[in-house]
């Protein structure tokens, strides 16, 4: 938003609409979930205040924590090759070239796919019986199955959102690449730079503003990730790549724990709002500079 | 500049891209009998059975159908509660403007799963559950935002002398929104049901939680192909290459406004 | 609306913070508030700086309730004081 626009209370007018249509459907689910998570709940005529039992129960949970800390390590471990990975892709993209719009409806492809077959495809990919990778893998000689290695499972399930997902680092860098103009690089060829240089003194300031969008979608869409494992390894074999959401499902739907998973839900949701504040706080100040 | 490497880097990442592509049209043209046999990298003899089945069995061309419905309905609504929104937010300031833009972002973060609990319990109570309406208004609560996230951006570009000239030349307000201002910004307006549609489209833990037999999305259908005790493979594959098509006629349409779009319309 | 299953103590609970929201809107209406650099990293309305705090005290009543346990009386006092010192002069 830009800072000279004029003041005007009446607009409330225009967003009232999306206020009223999102209230309905975020603050009183919301508080809903506050409200069951303090009780023990039977059925909706027979409950019981409990207090912030089910907090201290899912803090102290082992399976609470292994979730986050498999949540946490996994979300780190796709930023940390996407990010560097979709800058460099992005950097081999032509940019005036008839192969541009080609390249880049390419990349957008796997953001468009539904995110269950997303997971399908790479169940049917990687499978060991009928996949072309898990097929070409044994055949090299390597002992390759997702469904009963955990770590094959990792491995499996980072590719496959390194798959999914690079593409919108990489569009993102792109976009950011494009809008340098090209006296930046010829001033910094005379400089005599070399790549390196070029890239951590041109092209990594300009590119700060879509990156810190990038980190922050990813880590965030990373964070609530449910559907692509639950179609790949449904968080197995056994409880190896259960991932927040994925326990929490479980737990609500499951078993129909009310209160636990509200209590569970809540901390989520936290978690979620501290990270949306720093991604906002750093646009905005970026915005206002 | 040479970027021989990073050049090389992309081609490689494009075939990483495509490979599972193309094995799921691959095994989408195969019959059960083949992906159970002997494994080839093409199929040996191409098959458009799968397709037939998708096309003549009802679970799943009412499947398609449904989702379909409640993505149509949800796109309209969001688009029409955004458009107002967006516009208001980037013209004017106004008591808690920023207050208001950080809380719908919050919105567009929140894990689905978070949700999960009250909408089946708010659906059952207001008997929307199991209709279109329902996985539609869900789906609003990260549509919506995302949509005022990205037309702000979007109509932020579009310089205020514009709206002045109109006034100036007699024309009302109404008139100039929707004869000026929205075909100026028909590239925006693409960019922003393409991605109302796709999240709509993609999203499955919802869609399952609040469809009964009724609405059961294509999604929901899939996966319970997948759990099902004979794994029909080639089917599964049909139904995915189809799920993948509506997405990629879209971004076709809208390539030239694809990457403002993907930086949210914030990149300069 | 029983399935929303409300209890006396969310329900007070709510009704702070809509209080609180409705306070700040009138306070904001007589008095608006500029932004100001404090010890926060970034300048921050009077909004900004209760949203913080709000923030905050959840997070330390988590860690609280994680590590320690038990009473909580000495989490909302720490809650209390940050909110005091980031309205001050956050």
């Amino acid at each position: 938003m830009s800072s000279f626009r004029p003041q005007n209370n009446r607009a409330w007018l225009g967003v009232l609409p999306v206020v009223l249509i999102v209230a309905f459907s975020a603050v009183i689910p919301l508080m809903t979930v506050v409200n069951y998570s303090v009780q023990d709940i039977l059925d909706f005529n027979t409950r019981f205040f409990v207090g912030l039992q089910w907090y201290e129960q899912t803090l102290n949970d082992p399976r609470f924590i292994e979730a986050f800390l498999r949540q946490v390590a996994f979300s780190l471990t796709i930023l940390t090759i996407q990010i560097p990975l979709g800058i460099w892709v992005a950097k081999g993209i032509p940019q005036n070239s008839r192969m541009t719009p080609l390249i880049l409806v390419v990349l957008a492809m796997p953001l468009l796919i539904p995110w269950n077959v997303v997971g399908t495809i790479w169940q049917i990919f990687a499978r060991p019986d009928i996949g072309l990778l898990g097929v070409t893998i044994n055949a090299l000689g390597i002992t390759y199955n997702y469904t009963s290695d955990p770590l094959h499972a990792w491995i499996t399930l980072v590719m496959m959102d390194v798959w999914h997902w690079t593409s919108l680092v990489a569009l993102l860098a792109f976009a950011g690449l494009t809008s340098i103009p090209q006296p930046f690089y010829q001033a910094a060829e005379l400089d005599g730079a070399n790549r390196w240089q070029m890239f951590r003194y041109v092209e990594l300031p300009r590119l700060r503003g879509v990156l810190i969008i990038a980190v922050l979608l990813r880590l965030m869409d990373s964070f609530m990730i449910y559907t692509e494992p639950f179609v790949l390894t449904g968080g197995g074999p056994g409880n190896a790549t259960t991932l927040l959401s994925q326990h929490l499902a479980t737990m609500a739907v499951g078993q129909f724990d009310l209160g636990p998973a509200a209590a569970f839900s809540v901390i989520y949701f936290l978690f979620i709002l501290l990270f949306c504040w720093l991604f906002y706080s750093s646009v905005v100040a970026r915005n206002e500079d | 500049m040479k970027t021989n490497m990073s050049r090389w880097i992309l081609c490689g990442y494009l075939v990483y891209l495509l490979l599972p592509l193309y094995w799921l049209v691959s095994m989408a043209l195969r019959s059960n009998a083949e992906i159970a046999g002997e494994f080839s990298v093409l199929p040996a003899s191409p098959t458009w059975l799968n397709f037939a089945e998708i096309f003549s069995n009802p679970v799943w061309y009412e499947a398609f159908a449904n989702s379909l419905t409640y993505v149509g309905l949800n796109t309209l609504l969001s688009l029409s509660v955004a458009i107002p929104a967006a516009y208001v937010f980037s013209r004017y300031r106004f008591l808690g403007d920023k207050q208001l833009f950080f809380w719908l972002l919050t919105n567009r973060m929140a894990p689905p799963a978070v949700f999960l609990l009250p909408f089946f319990q708010l659906y059952s109570a207001i008997g929307l559950f199991d209709t279109p309406l329902a996985i539609a208004l869900a789906h609003c609560l990260f549509t919506v935002p995302l949509a005022v996230w990205i037309l702000e951006g979007f109509f932020s570009g579009v310089p205020t002398e514009l709206d002045e000239m109109a006034r100036l030349d007699g024309h009302s307000f109404l008139y100039f929104f929707f004869r000026v201002f929205l075909p100026i910004n028909r590239g925006a307006l693409g960019v922003t049901l393409f991605f109302c549609f796709m999240f709509s489209w993609v999203e499955l833990l919802l869609a399952r939680t609040l469809s009964g037999a009724a609405t059961k999305p294509i999604a929901v259908v899939m996966t319970r192909t997948v759990s099902a005790s004979g794994m029909d493979w080639g089917v599964l594959a049909a139904a995915g290459v189809l799920t993948v098509v509506p997405g990629i006629l879209v971004v076709w349409f809208v390539r030239k406004d694809l990457v403002k779009g993907f930086a949210l319309g914030r990149v300069s | 609306m029983s399935w929303m299953a409300w209890t006396l103590p969310t329900a007070l609970f709510f009704s702070a913070i809509g209080l609180a929201l409705l306070i700040l809107t009138v306070f904001e209406l007589r008095s608006p508030t500029r932004l100001a650099k404090g010890f926060l990293p970034m300048q921050t309305t009077r909004g900004d700086r209760f949203f913080i705090s709000l923030l905050s005290a959840a997070f330390i009543h988590l860690l609280w309730l994680g590590t320690l346990g038990g009473a909580l009386w000495g989490a909302s006092l720490l809650a209390v004081l940050w909110a005091v010192l980031l309205m001050r002069w956050g």
